[in-house]
């Protein structure tokens, strides 16, 4: 197998409501914008992670669709779906085709458009990351979902309210130095406490937003990007991905992410490296509690002890593991299909050192963790500056 | 799903709450299985769930999807039904401050939603508190 590098990434350039770019366009921009940042003039094959173009703007076939309009016909192109966790999928399909030495520029996409349609029928879009037939029948949605959890974790250890609210606070003030994030401002507990109930005991601010955008990097071998990158190279050193239950109900423990648990230990064997060794991390905070339950998965914290994390500090900027620097899917915002590929732009531009306000001073070393449905899939990547 | 057909084969599950015993480790499945993800038997027999249980969790949907647009707020939980299968479920005809973790609850056959636009009327089970 191949080492395989990061050459070029891109974002489209907000992201949020977007009503005057579509589908496409919001892909190519990013897709653009990564291909500069390569420097290179062409790429071999491309992926498309994306969770349901279909119900959200009644398009399919977007490898073919985002091909076509990024100009690089006839090169092979494939849509990857996962969920929530397409974009990180997409991202592996990527990883894997270069290690594997079929190509040696792959590009890895993200992308998903949201605001086309009412709030309603994205809940309604959303809800196929579930069981259709045997939780969403049921009127359940995906806050629900989270609240069940979050209620679970509270249950058995004692998670408060407020520290559910203080993840939410973090990731703002973080998101507050990004630019491209939706809602680049900060929170205080009392707004996240005060705002309105969603799903008891999850607020709308303990929720990530509906997002219109893209994400795009570049993929080829390390021993290429040594000589070619016009950048510091950034080298993906774990790409691993694990499998849970669909519905919620179905685990034994309805407070634990053992398919996080099962993608973080393969990627930390890959690597070689072990939660102690991280310097910088995204995860996919869906909602607060998620942020929580994947800390203890990571083995960031101990099991029951991610409610203390953000209240104490330690993963805010200037924490011992800052999380979600970017401002994480609450901030940022979480167009599903393109999160999992934004996760690893974020990671590369700190591993870069071109983070501006946001940086993590010395981070070499950095993990994303994305999450499809509640946690049916997961995928974990371990990148080093090299 | 708006297709009778769609509805018309989940009918032993949420009339008959029928559920997938395997004939190899005794592992439950609701809804039924191919294959025993524990054991790997592809033998199964017809159990009946047992219609009582207790919450393990719950959340009171406060935004509900628009097919349950006249019922919002409303309760749901995750039930592990006595035998150990566990299901999620609205819990109905209940005070939602006295929802309590633990809770004993009884599954009643109800409507639970009227599905697209031929609306067509589906049936299931909610929960009740004991």
């Amino acid at each position: 197998m191949r080492d395989v590098a990061i050459l070029g990434i891109g974002l489209n350039e907000k992201w949020g409501e977007l009503w005057d770019k579509s589908l496409r366009d919001i892909f190519v921009e990013a897709a653009l914008h990564a291909l500069d940042d390569a420097a290179v003039d062409h790429i071999d094959s491309m992926y498309v992670g994306c969770m349901t173009g279909g119900m959200f703007v009644a398009q399919e076939h977007l490898g073919c669709l985002m091909a076509d309009y990024l100009g690089v016909n006839p090169v092979a192109a494939t849509r990857v779906e996962s969920a929530c966790s397409s974009g990180g999928a997409a991202f592996r399909q990527g990883f894997i085709e270069v290690a594997s030495g079929v190509s040696d520029l792959v590009m890895v996409g993200g992308v998903e458009k949201m605001t086309d349609v009412s709030g309603d029928e994205a809940t309604h879009a959303l809800s196929a990351a579930s069981d259709m037939e045997y939780e969403a029948y049921q009127g359940i949605t995906f806050p629900g979902l989270y609240a069940l959890m979050a209620r679970a974790h509270m249950h058995q250890y004692g998670t408060t309210r407020e520290q559910l609210a203080h993840v939410a606070v973090k990731n703002h003030r973080h998101g507050a130095m990004n630019p491209v994030a939706q809602y680049p401002f900060e929170v205080t507990l009392e707004e996240v406490l005060g705002s309105v109930l969603v799903a008891d005991p999850l607020h709308i601010l303990d929720c990530s937003p509906i997002t219109d955008g893209a994400a795009a990097a570049v993929l080829c071998p390390l021993e290429m990007a040594r000589k070619i990158a016009k950048k510091p190279v950034v080298r993906v050193s774990a790409s691993a991905q694990a499998s849970g239950t669909l519905a919620l109900h179905s685990r034994k423990d309805l407070a634990w992410l053992e398919s996080t648990v099962r993608a973080a230990e393969q990627a930390y064997k890959m690597a070689g490296k072990g939660p102690k060794d991280l310097h910088v991390a995204e995860v996919h905070d869906c909602f607060t509690i998620a942020e929580i339950m994947v800390l203890e998965a990571l083995g960031l914290v101990e099991r029951g002890k991610g409610g203390q994390a953000a209240e104490s500090g330690m993963t805010a900027l200037g924490g011992r593991i800052p999380v979600n620097t970017s401002g994480g899917l609450k901030s940022k915002g979480h167009p599903v299909g393109a999160t999992g590929v934004a996760q690893i732009v974020e990671i590369a531009i700190q591993l870069r050192g071109e983070a501006g306000a946001r940086q993590v001073k010395g981070a070499r070393v950095g993990l994303t963790q994305n999450m499809g449905g509640t946690g049916g899939s997961s995928v974990v990547h371990i990148l080093e500056a090299c | 799903m708006a297709n009778p057909a769609g509805y018309w084969r989940e009918i032993p599950q949420r009339y008959r709450l029928e559920a997938g015993k395997c004939k190899s480790c005794s592992e439950m499945y609701f809804p039924p299985r191919l294959v025993c993800a524990r054991c790997g038997s592809r033998q199964f027999e017809t159990v009946k769930l047992q219609d009582k249980g207790q919450i393990l969790t719950f959340t009171i949907i406060r935004v509900g999807p628009s097919q349950f647009m006249d019922e919002t707020p409303f309760a749901v939980g995750i039930i592990e039904l006595d035998g150990g299968v566990r299901i999620t479920a609205q819990i109905v005809d209940c005070d939602f401050e006295k929802l309590a973790i633990g809770q004993r609850v009884r599954l009643e056959f109800r409507r639970i939603q009227k599905q697209g636009e031929a609306g067509i009327l589906c049936y299931g089970h909610k929960c009740v508190p004991i």
